[in-house]
């Protein structure tokens, strides 16, 4: 069996978000980046699944040399290969072209990623890649079973879950608590460093969008204290001035 | 010339934000279809957005379209496009609308934003505000595709009545097949507010010790008819149901009101709250990070302050 986890290069959590040249640009001094956090879920997913059925583990990423150490490290968590197509990300359906590019002549079982990037959000490469193939895509994934040539999954609607069956291949978008996010090893650090990691032109794509200036959310004006003995006085705010209940 | 809006329905209840979603359609092409799918719908609810905005309702109830089968509706979207020469598509960004919205995309070789803060500026070209690092910033982008798929977020118009009831037709769409999901079990939270949707939320953290002390949360979210929320290490502990867990990894949030109990407020709780428009916070830490991103706060004991707060409320009303 063959599973591909598509993993994004994100900052993590904690950064602080700024923009420099004119707000054209985002500011990555100081800023470490991280597998992101969804991903990390389904590359955690995918490798209980190798040791479940000895499956092989590819993990790709689309950006330039700088997200090599980020596919290392999902190479040390335990994916078998790893595959950068060299481009600048900018936008859902240029990653998604590019993954289908690739995936096209691979025939992957089951294609894993996270339910959404946590840099730009868009939450649609998943859906993107599996019209590109024609294959099912289903997100957010809480579980997943393989059972046979099928998969049976939970799968987050708003205001509850379903449980899915869905035939191989697929693609899910996965989160919490579909696996426990793995912390690298010694030993997988060390073969990591010899595991393979292949580099893929990725230009020559059409563009459907054109990113522009970014800007940041207006800042709180400050908070107003209230003394907790005269609590109706929040009462008051909440009803006259922010005009809430 | 006209627009196309896809609708999703709870519990026989159309959507907020699909009603926003019309809203956001009608001013953009005065001709705005607003398109169901599935048996989820309940017809004189659908009929309803004609307040919001939609000049017409066409329903396709088949249950086909129940299992969640993206390409599927995608295909029938599509169609309903083609069919009314309709270039955009605008729904609500959702765990399932964003997946529908990828599908049209690609079906229709359209531009795709999801996430779309604001009304788009059509002086040059047609610019979307995106909001991106999980509410932390913003960017615009350009939709250069003839055809363009817009999934906006909620709150991305105030919408006011602009039009009124109207009757919705059926149609039957042309696509092959049943669809390749099965579903096999749907378990509903029952009698909740549906969290991405509320108007008002109250949330608790680590601050309340256990479980047994969310009593005092239900009751204030009750009188408030709000919905109830949690920190993650909250969900984490399974003091409380994982979907209940708001953050950068949880639910996002746009509430009027967003109330924190005993939330520290580290930079991940946040970012999923930040789009709140007004933020109380009650905690016992004078230095608690959250209070910088308050409107209102109470520095004191949440055992004490809450129910004080309930009792207030409760004369108000």
């Amino acid at each position: 069996m063959k599973i591909l986890v598509c993993i994004s290069h994100v900052p993590d959590t904690t950064s602080r978000i700024n923009f420099i040249d004119n707000n054209q640009k985002f500011d990555t001094s100081g800023v470490q980046f991280i597998i992101g956090p969804y991903d990390d879920y389904a590359l955690a997913k995918a490798v209980d699944l190798k040791e479940e059925t000895g499956a092989t583990v590819t993990v790709l990423n689309v950006g330039r040399a700088e997200t090599e150490p980020t596919l290392r490290k999902a190479l040390a968590i335990g994916a078998d290969n790893a595959v950068r197509i060299d481009a600048d990300p900018l936008d859902s359906i240029q990653v998604a072209t590019l993954i289908s590019n690739y995936a096209k002549g691979e025939s992957f079982d089951m294609i894993l990623m996270g339910r959404e990037s946590i840099d730009y959000n868009g939450g649609v490469v998943h859906g993107l890649l599996g019209e590109m193939l024609n294959i099912t895509s289903i997100s957010p994934v809480m579980t997943l079973k393989l059972n046979g040539g099928s998969a049976e999954m939970t799968r987050e609607i708003e205001g509850g879950k379903e449980q899915v069956e869905v035939a191989m291949p697929f693609i899910a978008g996965c989160q919490e608590p579909i696996a426990e996010w793995k912390i690298p090893n010694m030993r997988g650090i060390m073969t990591a460093r010899s595991k393979p990691l292949d580099v893929i032109d990725g230009s020559a794509v059409d563009m459907h969008s054109d990113a522009g200036e970014y800007s940041l959310p207006k800042t709180k004006s400050g908070v107003k204290l209230i003394d907790p003995e005269n609590i109706g006085e929040l009462v008051n705010l909440l009803k006259n001035e922010a005009k809430v209940i | 010339m006209s627009i196309v809006v896809f609708v999703e329905s709870s519990d026989k209840k159309v959507k907020k934000t699909s009603m926003e979603a019309v809203f956001y359609a009608s001013k953009i092409d005065n001709n705005v279809i607003a398109v169901a799918l599935g048996s989820a719908h309940d017809e004189s609810q659908l009929g309803e957005l004609g307040k919001w905005g939609a000049t017409d309702v066409l329903l396709d109830s088949a249950n086909k379209f129940d299992s969640g089968d993206l390409s599927l509706s995608a295909s029938a979207i599509s169609e309903v496009m083609k069919t009314k020469n309709a270039k955009i598509l605008v729904l609500a960004t959702s765990p399932f609308g964003s997946g529908l919205a990828a599908c049209v995309a690609v079906q229709l070789n359209a531009s795709l934003a999801t996430n779309v803060a604001e009304l788009p500026d059509t002086s040059s070209g047609f610019v979307v505000k995106r909001s991106i690092f999980t509410g932390k910033a913003f960017q615009n982008v350009n939709l250069t595709n003839e055809n363009k798929v817009i999934a906006i977020k909620k709150n991305a118009v105030d919408v006011v009545e602009n039009g009124s009831v109207i009757n919705i037709s059926s149609f039957s769409a042309e696509v092959d097949g049943e669809g390749k999901i099965k579903v096999k079990d749907v378990d509903m939270i029952q009698g909740d507010i549906l969290l991405p949707e509320a108007e008002r939320v109250v949330s608790a953290g680590r601050g309340l010790k256990g479980p047994e002390n969310w009593g005092m949360v239900e009751e204030l979210a009750s009188v408030l008819k709000a919905a109830t929320a949690c920190s993650k290490p909250v969900s984490d502990m399974d003091w409380r149901p994982h979907h209940e867990h708001v953050g950068q990894t949880g639910i996002k949030v746009s509430p009027q009101l967003y109330i924190a109990i005993g939330i520290s407020g580290a930079i991940q709780h946040l970012a999923g709250v930040n789009s709140s428009k007004t933020i109380v916070v009650i905690n016992k830490d004078p230095e608690a990070p959250f209070f910088k991103e308050a409107d209102y706060g109470i520095v004191g004991d949440a055992f004490e302050v809450v129910p004080k707060l309930i009792e207030a409320l409760k004369a108000n009303n």
